[in-house]
Formats: structure tokens, sequence, C-alpha cells
């Protein structure tokens, strides 16, 4: 039986506390007395047969949707959408669970006799998959199947004749979505629902979009009145995006939603102690832990970050269900909760966030500063129901070493940002308001964009504007190990030490602060009272 | 040359080993990780967090199955018969009476006997007789015999050991104990509960009698004498002696008996028995009667005074047997060896 989460009251005799740090992880001990640790919730019992689970889920779908099998027909359109390699972190051993849904949708598509069947990587305005990445996720039968007749497609979000526009919503909000998902009989789209704010209507609505259609709830009001994304009936993320889809389904596009669930199973057995809690660590988890860290100390950055990025999360599916777009979503966010819920009581005047090698945006790629706050204060802040962890004007310590240093293939908008924007200002709304619109339809970018393997022009701007509800929040936000460069630019405060962090905190929050921190990964969400 | 201020037969500083304890200790200092330094170190436990409860597979909880199974067996009679009673009977040269007592004995029965030294066990299972002796397990002190892996898998074997509490036994030890004795094996117990401090025995617990009760076996009082001498409480030295052990006339509780009143029992026949070896059996018999048996605590008077006590005792002893302690060879014969008994 797999133990709750837990939140632990730091006293004399707790051990130092496992901080990651990039491309490695330090033990960092806490004031006694005043600090909390928050441990996620232990791994759920995975599927005994997912791919039996997946078949049952198809054929017996909630919501007012019939099985799968009666909505396929000969000479129909099928269209097949799936998550892109941001989803899930890190990436998860084969079979994905994409590949396990699409081939078990294809077996009743084979059976039903459609002819007409294309599949979509839903990137939005992410880089396009490589083919390794690709057959990574649909498994190899499916890209051998699809991609050399061009069938597998990534979705462009740039080309005026790949998107059709299917009207406003009540807010005047484009929707304007891939032209073949939306001319398809059925959309079928494939989730793997990492977090709570994963799935829904944002599958189609984000998924499938273009900037025109984006722009409307991925900008800084939108993330300022979302609180937090994780909760879904208080994020304005979501509100808009619900808008969109039900004006999607009015629009006659007649979608079928699978989404999938993981246990937060995070390392390997070899790396078991990053997710075990300290004072339970066995002499081979200590021996394991002396044994990586003196590794990395002495490994280049480089090949430490190949390592990393090879890593192969055991995560195995814990959920799947499939049928109408709300219903279904609403079955997922439960298991999600159930995996990473923790209740904690109250708000302290810090948060520590340890940051690791990856966030959605740079998988087999770079952390760049400007990923390091949309993972620290944009998306770990925002890992909370109810109140964020930290008060008001309290501090937000993030570790990381934050090298000045971006891809230059997966990236480049993000370097002109970095170097140009942020030179001039930190505050997301001038930003906004100054910069986004030349970003978003700069050329070069649109054409990286569409034929390299490079985020959209505006990535960096939303990435910017997720850290939007922190930099509101927050009285200060320091980095830990930081290069004091690249941490200066993005308008935070460097520290050498996680001492002097919170040293530096108390002219924020005064002597004696309470400390909470949080022990990631895995992921956890804090339900806090 | 020696220097003037240096006295005769000192190390000069040139002739000092380098290696000094000062420096040793440093050299430790720098080697061992300090106190409390994880992960080097182990973990500490935090305060704030409750010990999940550990399963315990040591002391009372330790499972000793395999040593009473019959591969084992036979190998614990090899090792008994061919080690250790002839070690025994070259250290301890023990000289048994009172089998005659519980010749008439059949099942298992439950020794019960006075403890002064780690020689007891061995002793009394190489006198035993024969078809009690390889059927037969002994109550060892859990906290002691049992603490550690290797030390309980030496026991198990060697004595066929099943762990028990010292003083309150618990009625998991107990149950276990019973099972045992409704199998068909005999015990050995030390009621004392250890060896004694000072050579003066110390008062009986209660959970000989408690299993004869429950049982219905009958409890064997035996008295041994001597082991002390050749290994005594804290010592490690083995110096060879003579031993005397004596068996009593089984006590039998019957099931529905008090195990107080029986404990007080077996109690008083160990020290009629000790009585016996210090004077003879019809002034033994005459003193136990009148209840006026010299306990085998001693007196209640201050050190000094229980250690005199007990040099009367043993002399009275040496008296009694004709024998000069540790004085073994040439060995004089009083009809007593464990061949005739």
């Amino acid at each position: 039986m797999p133990r709750p989460g837990f939140v632990l009251e730091v006293d004399r005799s707790t051990p130092p506390v496992l901080t990651w740090h990039g491309e490695g992880f330090r033990l960092e001990r806490l004031p006694a007395g005043r600090s909390r640790v928050i441990y996620a919730p232990e791994p759920l019992e995975p599927l005994d047969d997912p791919d039996q689970a997946v078949r049952d889920a198809l054929l017996s779908p909630l919501g007012d949707s019939a099985p799968l099998p009666e909505l396929l027909f000969p000479r129909m359109r099928l269209t097949i959408a799936f998550d892109d390699i941001s989803l899930p972190l890190p990436p998860m051993r084969r079979p994905d669970n994409r590949q396990r849904v699409i081939e078990a949708v294809l077996d009743m598509a084979a059976a039903a006799g459609v002819d007409d069947v294309v599949l979509i990587c839903a990137l939005a305005l992410h880089r396009r998959m490589t083919e390794a990445e690709l057959r990574h996720a649909v498994g190899d039968r499916v890209y051998d199947a699809f991609a050399p007749h061009g069938l597998l497609l990534q979705h462009d979000a740039e080309d005026p004749d790949g998107l059709v526009h299917l009207g406003k919503t009540d807010q005047g909000e484009d929707v304007e979505i891939s032209k073949r998902a939306a001319e398809s009989d059925l959309l079928v789209y494939v989730n793997i629902n990492l977090v709570a704010m994963d799935g829904g209507h944002k599958s189609v609505a984000t998924g499938l979009a273009s900037y025109r259609s984006l722009r409307h709830h991925h900008n800084v009001r939108t993330m300022l009145h979302s609180r937090s994304f994780m909760d879904q009936e208080r994020s304005e993320l979501h509100s808009s995006n619900w808008r969109m889809g039900r004006l999607i389904a009015a629009s006659g596009v007649r979608v079928f939603q699978i989404e999938t669930t993981l246990n937060n199973d995070t390392f390997p057995e070899q790396m078991a102690f990053l997710q075990k809690r300290e004072w339970e660590w066995t002499a081979r988890d200590r021996a394991m832990y002396l044994a990586t860290t003196k590794g990395l100390s002495v490994t280049p950055p480089r090949v430490a970050r190949s390592i990393f990025q090879s890593i192969k999360a055991p995560h195995a599916m814990t959920s799947v269900h499939a049928g109408e777009v709300e219903a279904v979503h609403r079955a997922t966010t439960e298991m999600i909760y159930r995996q990473q819920m923790v209740h904690v009581e109250g708000q302290t005047d810090i948060v520590i966030l340890g940051l690791p090698h990856l966030s959605p945006y740079n998988v087999n790629s770079i952390m760049n500063p400007v990923l390091v706050v949309c993972m620290g204060l944009g998306y770990l802040f925002n890992m909370y129901r109810g109140k964020p962890l930290v008060r008001a004007g309290g501090v937000v310590i993030l570790s990381h070493p934050t090298p000045w240093a971006f891809h230059p293939v997966h990236h480049p908008s993000y370097i002109d940002f970095f170097e140009e924007v942020l030179a001039d200002t930190t505050d997301p709304l001038q930003i906004e308001k100054t910069y986004e619109q030349r970003f978003a339809t700069d050329e070069w970018y649109r054409h990286l964009y569409r034929t390299s393997h490079a985020y959209h022009g505006v990535h960096p701007f939303y990435m910017w504007y997720w850290a939007a509800h922190a930099f509101d929040h927050i009285g200060r936000a320091i980095i830990v190990g930081g290069e004091p460069r690249a941490v200066r630019r993005l308008g935070l405060s460097p520290a050498s030490s996680l001492d002097d962090a919170l040293e530096m905190a108390t002219d924020t929050v005064g002597r004696e602060p309470t400390i909470s921190h949080l022990h990631l990964p895995p992921i956890m969400l804090a339900d806090v009272h | 040359m020696s220097r003037p201020d240096e006295l005769p037969g000192a190390t000069t500083p040139a002739r000092r080993l380098p290696v000094t304890p000062g420096a040793l200790r440093s050299l430790r200092t720098r080697i061992r990780p300090t106190a409390g330094a994880f992960p080097l170190a182990k973990p500490t436990w935090p305060g704030t967090v409750p010990r999940p409860p550990v399963q315990r597979t040591l002391g009372t909880e330790y499972d000793t199955g395999w040593a009473r199974r019959y591969p084992v067996r036979l190998a614990r009679v090899l090792v008994q018969e061919f080690v250790a009673r002839p070690a025994v009977r070259a250290i301890a040269d023990p000289q048994v009476s009172g089998l005659d007592r519980i010749a008439h004995l059949e099942g298992p029965v439950i020794f019960a006997a006075n403890h002064a030294s780690h020689l007891d066990a061995p002793l009394l299972l190489s006198v035993i007789p024969e078809r009690w002796r390889h059927h037969l397990f002994v109550a060892g002190a859990a906290d002691y015999f049992f603490d550690t892996r290797p030390k309980a898998a030496t026991f198990a074997f060697l004595l066929n050991a099943v762990p028990i509490e010292r003083r309150r036994v618990s009625r998991d030890s107990l149950r276990r104990l019973t099972t045992l004795l409704g199998e068909g094996w005999s015990m050995l117990i030390f009621p004392e509960g250890g060896r004694t401090p000072d050579g003066w025995g110390q008062p009986h617990s209660a959970g000989a009698a408690w299993l004869a009760v429950r049982t219905g076996r009958p409890v064997v009082p035996v008295h041994v004498e001597g082991t002390r001498r050749i290994l005594a409480r804290g010592s490690s030295k083995l110096t060879p002696g003579t031993t005397r052990v004596t068996f009593g006339r089984p006590l039998a509780a019957g099931t529905g008996g008090d195990a107080r009143v029986l404990a007080a029992t077996v109690e008083r026949a160990v020290a009629a028995l000790a009585d016996e070896q210090t004077t003879d059996w019809w002034t033994a018999a005459r003193r136990a009667a009148a209840r006026t048996t010299p306990a085998l605590t001693g007196p209640q008077a201050p050190a000094w005074r229980r250690t005199w006590a007990l040099g009367e005792r043993r002399r009275r002893t040496a008296r009694a047997g004709g024998r000069r302690d540790g004085g073994r060879w040439p060995k004089a014969s009083d009809g007593r060896s464990p061949r005739r008994g």
C-alpha cells in the first residue's frame, strides 16, 4: 500500500534534505523548529494489464460518448492527435502510453475498415520532434506504418493552409485549430496527463491551435487570474480553454478524448534514493548518492546533461479513461490528485525549490535561464491548490546552476529574449506590451519553428508569463548556486549557498522565518489550507 | 652515554615508536567520519516522525526451527558426542549422582538447575542420560545468546538453545516452549535467569514451574557445583577442575497446580541438593523436612561476609567430596563417575 504524502516538521535530529540542483543534487540542512519538508505520495500501484485497460476504456466510454468502434466506419476521416515531447517528465520507458493507446485505436479502426487515418503530434508552439523522439512516443510499428507515407504529421501553428478558424467565443477569443483535425469525422486525442493542468479541452484548444488562438489564454492577465493552473475551478487558463473547447464541439468537431495517468515512479532503481525520505536511506542509497555526486563533480556539464537526459522513468499507467472530454477529464483529475496531492497546513515565509535538470521544454536540450524561471516560479510555484505555499510578500529560493547557456537549435528566440528583452525589463506586462508581437511574427523564428526543431518565436514570452503570478505574489526570489550574471539578468538575486540565501531572505521576511521545502521530484501538488 | 636527567631504563626519544597514541587518535579522527556526517554515516531519525514497528528477527523473535531439523540434529549429536563430551570430561571431570532418581521417567522432562557458569549447559548436556540428551533444548537468555545473528545461530546449533526472557517471561515465549514440550522435547532451564554474580544462588523465576503446570511434565531439580571455579562469570580463563552434578527427585505439579508454589518447591529442592553436596543425604533430608535447609541465595549480609560464608561452604564441600579443588590427576575414583551413574 503506497504511503500518502507527508509533511515533515524539521527538528534537530532531521538529516539533511536532498535538494536538486540542475544536473546534480545536494544535501541541505534546514533550520530546526521552523522548517518543514513536503514529500510526495509514494507511487500508486500500476494497472495489471494496461493494454486490456485501454481496450476496456475504449469500449466503455465516459459521458455521452458511444464506444469507439461505434464511431468508426469505412470511408471516414479519422485523425489521431497525441501529446508531444513535453510529456511525461522524464520521458517514460517504452512502451509509452501513447503507443499503447494509439495501437489500440488503430486496431479498432482497421477492424472497422477505416482507410483515411492521419496522426498529428499536437505541438502547439513547441518544437518539432525528431524521428527518434516520435518513434519513442508512438512506437516503431506505428511510425513505420504512417511516417513514410506522410501520414504522421506534426502540428504547424503557422501553416495558413493547415488551419481553420472556427469562430469566436462569447469572450471574443479566436478559435483556430488544425484543419485536418477540425474537418475529420472523428478526432481522437491521446493524452498523457502528468499534472492536473493537462488534458480536458486544453488538449485540442491548445495542442492543435495557432498563435492567433493561443494568445487569448497564454497571456499575463490569464496567468494572474489563475490560482492556480492546477485547480481547474480557479484557473482562468482552464476557463478560456473550456470556452474554446465547447465552441469546437459546437462547430461539429467530434472529439473522442483518451486520457491516461501515470504513477510518480520517476527514477530507475539505482537512483531510487532520489525519491526516498532521507532518514529511510539504506547503506546502498547512501553509497549511490556518494558515488553519483562524486562522479558528477568531475563530469563536464555537457556530459552530465546527456547522462541525465538519457534517464527514462519507470512510470507506469495507473488509469485510462475515454469518451466525452469533460467527463473523462474529471475522472483523470481525480486520479492525478490521488497520486500527487499532499495536504499542507498554512503558508510559510519562504519556499525552497530544488530545480531538476528537466522542464517540459528542455527534453533532450538545455535548461536555459528563462526555463529556470518558468520551472521554478511558473510551474513549481503553481503546484498548489487553495493558497500558494509561500505567503504574499514571501521569498522563493530556487536551487539551480542557471548557466548562461542556450540550445541554439531548440531555443533561438530565447537567446534574443534573454539578451534583448530581459536586458530592458523583467516586468511581464511591459514585456507583453512592448515585445511580444515582434517576436511572434518574426519571419526567421517562424521559419525555424516550421522547418527546424525550434520553439516558436513567442514561446519564451509565454515562459515568462507563467511566472507572472509568482512575481505578483512574492517579495523576492533568490537562486542558489546560479551564475550571478545570468541570475541578475533574470531580475533575481544570486546566492552562493542556501545559508546565504536564507540570510538574504531575512531582509524581506524578517528574522526566524518559517520555511517549506518541496522535496521534488517527483511532482506533487500542495493542497494548502 | 645517558643524559644525567634520564632514568635508568627509560626509552630515549629516538628509540620510541614513531606512532604515538596521540598520532593514532588524530589518524582515527581523520579516517572516521565525524558524528552525524550523513550520508557517510547512517541518517538520524527525525524526532517528529514516529518510528515504524521494527520487524525483530533476533532476541525472542529468533526462529530456531532450523536447529531442530534432522540434518542439524545429526550434526549436533556428532559435535556433542565427539567434541563436547570429551572436552567437558577433560575440563570439568563431572561427578554425577542421583540418576537413579529419574531412571523411571519417560517422556519430556524439565531439568531445572542452578546457574554459576557458561560451563553449566555443556556440562549438563554431557551428563543428562541419553534418552533425553539428544531430544532436549536449552532455554537461553534472549538478550544474551540471541542478540546477534552469529551468536544466535551458534547457540541454536550447539545447544539447541531457544530464546526466553530472563525475568518476566512473555506469553509468546511460554507458548513457544509449551509447543516444543508438547512435541516431545525436553528442556533444560536455569530458573535463576542468569549466572551467579558472587557464587551464591539467585531467586528462581516461575517460568519452569509455569511450563510444568501447563504441560503436566515433571520438573527434575539439578544442582551443579564446581563450574564457577573452572569458568567464573566475567572470566575468559578455563581452570580445569572437578564438578558435581546431583539430580533430584522429579517434582510433578500436575495441570491445574499453582506455578508459584511449584517454583518455590523447585527452589527448595535445588537448595536441598546443594545441602546434600556439602553435608550428606540424611542431614540434608532432615533439614529439608524441618525447612531449615540453608538457602541457595546465601546470608543477607554485606558482600564480604557473603564471600566469607561462601569460602566456608566451599571448604565443607571439599571435605564432603574428599577432593582438592582443581586436583584431578592422578584421578581417584569414588564410584560416582558418569559412566556408572
